[in-house]
């Protein structure tokens, strides 16, 4: 026992590997968390480029820069790396530096799970964007990959497609089970699963979500290979099979998996609005149910996504009935959110400023969304741009605003400097107004009539396309003073405390800003940060 | 007149009330029963959703405004009450349900498909679409007219850039027309927003779309499911005609199927069968094997020297008239009267210094046969 004890308290002072080991061999959750959030970053500026060479083909009508084949690649490159490349993985980093310093504990569970989890990205997508070079092109039949487009008629790449997915996927499952194992097991004596902050709910139940929908993913991409390369026919109505079963098991995935990508967002801003309203979160029970009813309701609505291919009259009343449910709880949230807001004593640094535009703009994505979910209106709306409006609104002031208002929270928490605020703030405002002018248009131009995925569009629509592209522009150009932000904190800045913000609250405070390599050696003792008279009480 | 959600909607977004075409913000309320229904719909919950954003968004920026530590705000200290919770969860239920009824109710409507007057079954094709009317003998394609020179902006764009046709869809007014769509290849979707038809042709698949227009007039729209690389690139044209004019155009349909019969008859040169074959090639199959028959690498095979151009015709033949399954290759057999069939792959055995000699009418129609 004294052996232990004595190994254990060695590696408390231990400090990271010098050099590039560090980070090919590191099994430490704060590191893996920095590779995760960089690596992320950089997708966001890949697939940020493919979003701006589409843009700038539809700034006019006509083709004016790219081919549409090329096109087509760019669309659907720029969706994959998004989604698997972008979202997910900031979201991961997150958990990975969060999780254990908001739960008291020394590490995740499974710590080179956790190292091999990350490297396998690198290796995915670098396959996946070496398809664009090989000859007939990278996928090019829409980050749904709908068969026989993506089957009998995809280029021979797909099956490196194909490849790069399942490495996603073991990489999200793997990523998933130890934030799982993680908050289970290793929180501090006395934390309750009631008193864990909202943010590492949110990731557990995400993580139930991603352990149950990842193999279908994996599933689905399964029998593509097989129908492409082994003579079966799941997807080929010639041999017997269902193009339409393509697109319930993708969707049976698809639509749990588009929750993946808002659940965590959901956390943050929960962690986030309490500390600049100064009050503790409005029902914060009710956010944990609601949070649990959406992941439920997500395995039941897959088929909204299909309206339009033929299904009976009963499954398009079943699904929108449920669809439309889905809007009671994602309601709750947002009231829980306004009621924190009310009566509080707001401040507005760049987290909050972000936090309140998710508020916002998430929920005109949601508005939009419950339109949606009206099957006979979903005819008119189904894969026009009013789509392309809704699932950007939901997601990129959604997700990607609440990456950026968990950033600069817990910048300072995790440099010890403070970030530079007014860049931080001109940063803010060039994205929120670049945001709306991108995406708002987006909305006309679908109910007008447009539909997405097309590289050339009539006459009509051009004003609008102008407009969009000009917005896509700014706000793909501010994303750089982020980065010089960012890069700015890790060198240099205003010290930060270990509490950071005045209404901060929860254990990653209590450490030292930077927290120590190793934190929580020992586990701390938890007291309610509101039930003990703490500040904000 | 100018409509009074029009102007909700663009005072909405600050935006100065041009109503003009070319920034038209909201759906349109289309041409028949159906359409009109889903306009309401769409008018209903956007309303609803106005609503909730006024009542959310206005306490949420009252706190912003007067709840802030700038001036002097104290926290307060609530943080729940299973009173107010179980209020907005109620609220938006009901919300909810008072939506779903008129909803259900434009659906049942939209999905009752008996006693049609016409059936056309619409197939769609990479990249365009076939109409077939049942029980008639009226079968044609109908594909995108606007030439390449607009497209590649070396021409000025007319007035229906993408809308426009060949050969439109024609329906009489005032009849139920039934839809049976079906793809040959891959998904498409066949979408005219102004009959708020859109259902997808599914390879193996027939599904079923009605619709009924009330006054004549031409009504476009386009595929809306993404089918591969010109997507963007098939349109659709419904010309709705008076009973009346329906009738002629059936009438005149009957006299074009004899003037095809009888010029498939006729022998043509070598000169005419080249010129016609140019027409035909850049219609149908430059947009995959390039206007100067090189192809791209990879995705569609060169023409120029290839073998098949210059070696037996009968193969050659065979590939156009049936195409290559599991390629984007169609079977131009079904889709081509067989002048054009002669003409074009004359066109593609002579051109760009292919030699392969020409084919004729004969030779077409005895492998048609076989």
């Amino acid at each position: 026992m004294g052996n232990v004890e004595q190994v254990v308290h060695s590696a408390g002072h231990h400090g990271p590997a010098k050099g590039l080991t560090r980070w090919l061999f590191t099994t430490n959750h704060k590191d893996i968390g920095t590779l995760y959030l960089l690596f992320s970053l950089t997708m966001f500026f890949v697939g940020g480029c493919m979003a701006l060479t589409i843009r700038a083909e539809l700034f006019q009508p006509g083709l004016q820069l790219i081919r549409p084949e090329f096109f087509n690649q760019m669309t659907t490159s720029h969706g994959l790396i998004m989604v698997f490349g972008a979202v997910m993985p900031a979201f991961v980093g997150l958990a990975n530096w969060l999780i254990p310093i908001m739960i008291g504990a020394p590490d995740m569970a499974l710590p080179r799970m956790n190292n091999w989890s990350f490297w396998i990205l690198p290796f995915a997508f670098a396959m996946m964007l070496s398809t664009l070079l090989m000859e007939g092109g990278g996928p090019n039949f829409g980050w749904t990959f709908y068969a026989p487009l993506s089957t009998t008629y995809a280029p021979p790449s797909v099956t490196f497609f194909i490849f790069a997915v399942h490495m996603m996927g073991i990489s999200s499952i793997m990523g998933a089970i130890n934030v799982i194992a993680t908050i289970l097991n290793m929180r501090t004596p006395g934390m309750k699963l009631m008193d864990m902050p909202l943010f590492v709910w949110t990731w557990l139940i995400t993580a139930f979500l991603l352990i149950a929908v990842m193999p279908v993913l994996a599933g689905v991409v399964t029998m593509m290979l097989m129908d492409i390369h082994f003579g079966t026919s799941f997807f080929d109505a010639a041999g017997g099979g269902d193009p339409v079963l393509f697109q319930h098991v993708f969707w049976f995935f698809g639509h749990p998996e588009v929750y993946i990508m808002i659940l965590p967002a959901f956390g943050v801003v929960s962690e986030i609005i309490p500390t600049f309203a100064r009050k503790r979160l409005f029902g914060y029970t009710s956010m944990v149910y609601a949070t649990a009813s959406i992941a439920l309701l997500s395995f039941i609505v897959w088929a909204h996504h299909m309206f339009a291919v033929g299904m009976p009259l009963a499954g398009e009343l079943f699904f929108m009935y449920t669809t439309m449910l889905i809007a009671v709880p994602t309601g709750v949230k947002i009231f829980n959110w306004v009621a924190t807001m009310f009566r509080g004593s707001m401040t507005f640094e760049t987290p909050m400023l972000f936090a309140l535009a998710f508020v916002v703009l998430f929920t005109i994505g949601g508005f939009s969304g419950l339109m949606l979910s009206i099957a006979p209106a979903d005819f008119q709306y189904h894969d026009t741009y009013f789509v392309v409006a809704h699932f950007h609104y939901v997601l990129v002031p959604g997700s990607v605003f609440s990456i950026m208002a968990a950033a600069y929270y817990w910048l300072p928490k995790w440099t010890g400097n403070m970030y530079n605020e007014t860049m931080g703030k001109l940063h803010f405002w060039l994205s929120f107004i670049g945001v709306n002018v991108t995406f708002f248009p987006m909305h006309f131009l679908g109910l007008a009539g447009m539909p997405r995925r097309i590289p050339d569009y009539a006459l009509q629509f051009a004003d609008f396309n102008m407009v969009a592209t000009l917005g896509a522009f700014l706000f793909g150009l501010s994303q750089l003073l982020f980065v010089y932000n960012v890069v700015c904190c890790i060198r240099s800045g205003k010290k930060a405390s270990n509490e950071v913000w005045e209404g901060s609250h929860g254990l990653e405070w209590t450490l030292s800003s930077p927290p120590p390599y190793h934190s929580f050696i020992e586990p701390p003792i938890f007291s309610h940060p509101y039930k003990d008279g703490h500040r904000g009480e | 007149m100018i409509r009074i959600d029009r102007v909700l909607l663009l005072t909405s977004v600050c935006y100065v009330p041009l109503v003009s075409a070319e920034w038209q913000v909201n759906l349109i309320e289309g041409a028949t029963d159906i359409s009109r229904s889903v306009y309401d719909l769409h008018m209903i919950i956007f309303y609803i959703c106005v609503a909730i954003a006024v009542v959310v968004f206005g306490i949420m920026f009252w706190s912003i405004i007067w709840h802030r530590k700038s001036r002097g705000a104290k926290a307060a200290h609530f943080h729940e009450s299973t009173w107010v919770e179980i209020i907005w969860t109620i609220i938006p239920v009901v919300i909810l349900v008072s939506m779903a009824v008129p909803a259900s109710t434009t659906l049942i409507q939209m999905y009752d498909k008996n006693n049609a007057d016409l059936d056309i079954q619409i197939t769609g094709y990479q990249w365009k679409w076939r109409y077939k009317y049942l029980n008639q003998d009226i079968d044609f394609f109908s594909s995108l007219t606007t030439p390449q020179e607009q497209i590649n902006n070396q021409q000025a764009k007319s007035e229906h850039y993408l809308l426009e046709v060949d050969k439109p869809l024609v329906i009489p007014a005032g009849k139920k027309v039934r839809f049976l769509l079906t793809s040959n290849d891959v998904i498409h979707s066949w979408w005219v927003p102004a009959l708020a038809v859109k259902k997808d042709a599914i390879p193996g698949f027939i599904n079923e779309s009605w619709t009924l227009v009330d006054e004549p007039g031409i009504y476009r729209g386009q595929c809306a499911e993404l089918c591969g690389r010109d997507h963007g690139f098939m349109p659709i044209v419904v010309e709705v005609k008076s009973p009346a004019d329906y009738q002629l155009w059936l009438a005149e349909q009957a006299n074009l199927k004899v003037a095809e019969q009888q010029s498939a008859q006729r022998q043509m040169s070598q000169a005419e069968l080249m010129a016609q074959g140019e027409q035909v090639y850049k219609a149908r199959c430059a947009a995959c094997h390039q206007p100067e028959g090189q192809g791209i690498p990879g995705v569609f095979p060169g023409l120029v020297g290839s073998k098949l151009m210059t070696g037996d015709a009968a193969e050659h033949i065979n590939v156009v008239l049936f195409g290559r399954s599991g390629t984007a290759m169609q079977a131009f057999g079904e889709q081509l009267s067989v002048v054009d069939l002669a003409s074009v792959i004359t066109y593609e055995r002579n051109a760009w210094g292919n030699q392969g000699g020409s084919v004729t009418v004969q030779q077409i129609n005895a492998l048609l046969k076989e």
